[in-house]
């Protein structure tokens, strides 16, 4: 019943930050509304006894990239009144789309074909089961490689990210050394001739 | 008790609306951005339920890459935001028709 009851808790959260991500107003707003999204669905993955997943989720995502997302979102300066153009417009066939994936996907995925007499509820884990343990015995046997793979993605992107944003021109006033070594005496001194003169 | 079809649908809903997201706010990158966030956290919530009712942690470890490439596309797309803004002053989808794709 307690299951039940989160259950509904959690998935009426979701939907509910998850429509108002799309609709609010104000972005920083809608940055919001998805950590909120973000820590309920953390909530259902808590639930499906992903534990590590769910933790990540919120350190990870709400930790970071939505902090990244609300930097971006409050340093630049943007017009709202001009992105909101069309709104009302493309309201409607947005709303028929989404309808009509909705009653397709449920036909797929519904109680009929996915309910507890086709999918059986999964037998408790023991009580010595460690979800951090069994993740971590998989991804660092079977799925090394892939994993390493994600270590050299993670790491183009910090590059990549960088190379993005990095101005062109050199702010600071600091000498440069290659040219410094090259200077010769003529550059920085002039021996004149002149006649001596009284003070 | 819950079965596997309540994650699923509550998945698809969160899929459908951030597609009507990506209709509705089609001017503003940043939104657009995060309807790709709600869509993959829609996608996660369904490999897990999979993984949870079929004793699997296979579909766990296929959530631990996508948010991987998740956070990794979430930085390059804000970091090319920014770029752009930079450039010119608008983020604006209408603006960046230059290339005439």
């Amino acid at each position: 019943m307690l299951q039940q009851i989160l259950f509904y808790l959690f998935s009426a959260l979701v939907v509910a930050a998850g429509a108002m991500v799309i609709t609010i107003r104000n972005p920083v707003y809608a940055a919001l509304s998805l950590v909120v999204a973000f820590f309920a669905s953390a909530g259902l993955w808590m639930m499906l006894e992903a534990e590590f997943l769910a933790i990540a989720l919120v350190l990870v995502y709400v930790g970071a990239v939505m902090v990244l997302f609300l930097f971006v979102v409050m340093m630049l300066d943007i017009n709202i009144a001009v992105l909101r153009e069309g709104f009302a417009r493309y309201v409607p066939i947005a709303v028929v789309f989404a309808v009509l994936m909705m009653v397709s996907i449920t036909l797929v995925v519904g109680p009929k074909h996915f309910g507890l007499d086709q999918v059986a509820a999964p037998v408790a884990a023991a009580a010595d089961y460690n979800n951090t343990r069994a993740l971590g015995r998989a991804l660092f046997s079977q799925y090394v490689i892939p994993f390493e793979a994600a270590a050299v993605v993670l790491l183009v992107a910090i590059i990549a990210a960088i190379a993005l944003t990095l101005r062109g021109t050199r702010q600071t006033k600091a000498p440069k050394p290659e040219l410094q070594v090259q200077v010769q005496r003529n550059d920085r001194l002039r021996i004149i001739k002149m006649e001596a003169e009284k003070p | 008790m819950i079965s596997l079809a309540h994650y699923l649908i509550v998945g698809a809903a969160l899929f459908c609306l951030s597609v009507a997201g990506i209709f509705i706010n089609r001017k503003n990158v940043i939104v657009l951005l995060m309807c790709i966030e709600l869509m993959l956290l829609a996608v996660n919530l369904n490999f897990i339920a999979f993984s949870h009712f079929n004793q699997d942690v296979a579909g766990q470890v296929f959530v631990f890459f996508i948010l991987t490439v998740a956070a990794a596309e979430s930085a390059i797309g804000l970091a090319i935001l920014v770029v752009l803004f930079r450039n010119r002053s608008s983020i604006n989808v209408e603006d960046i028709g230059t290339m005439r794709g």
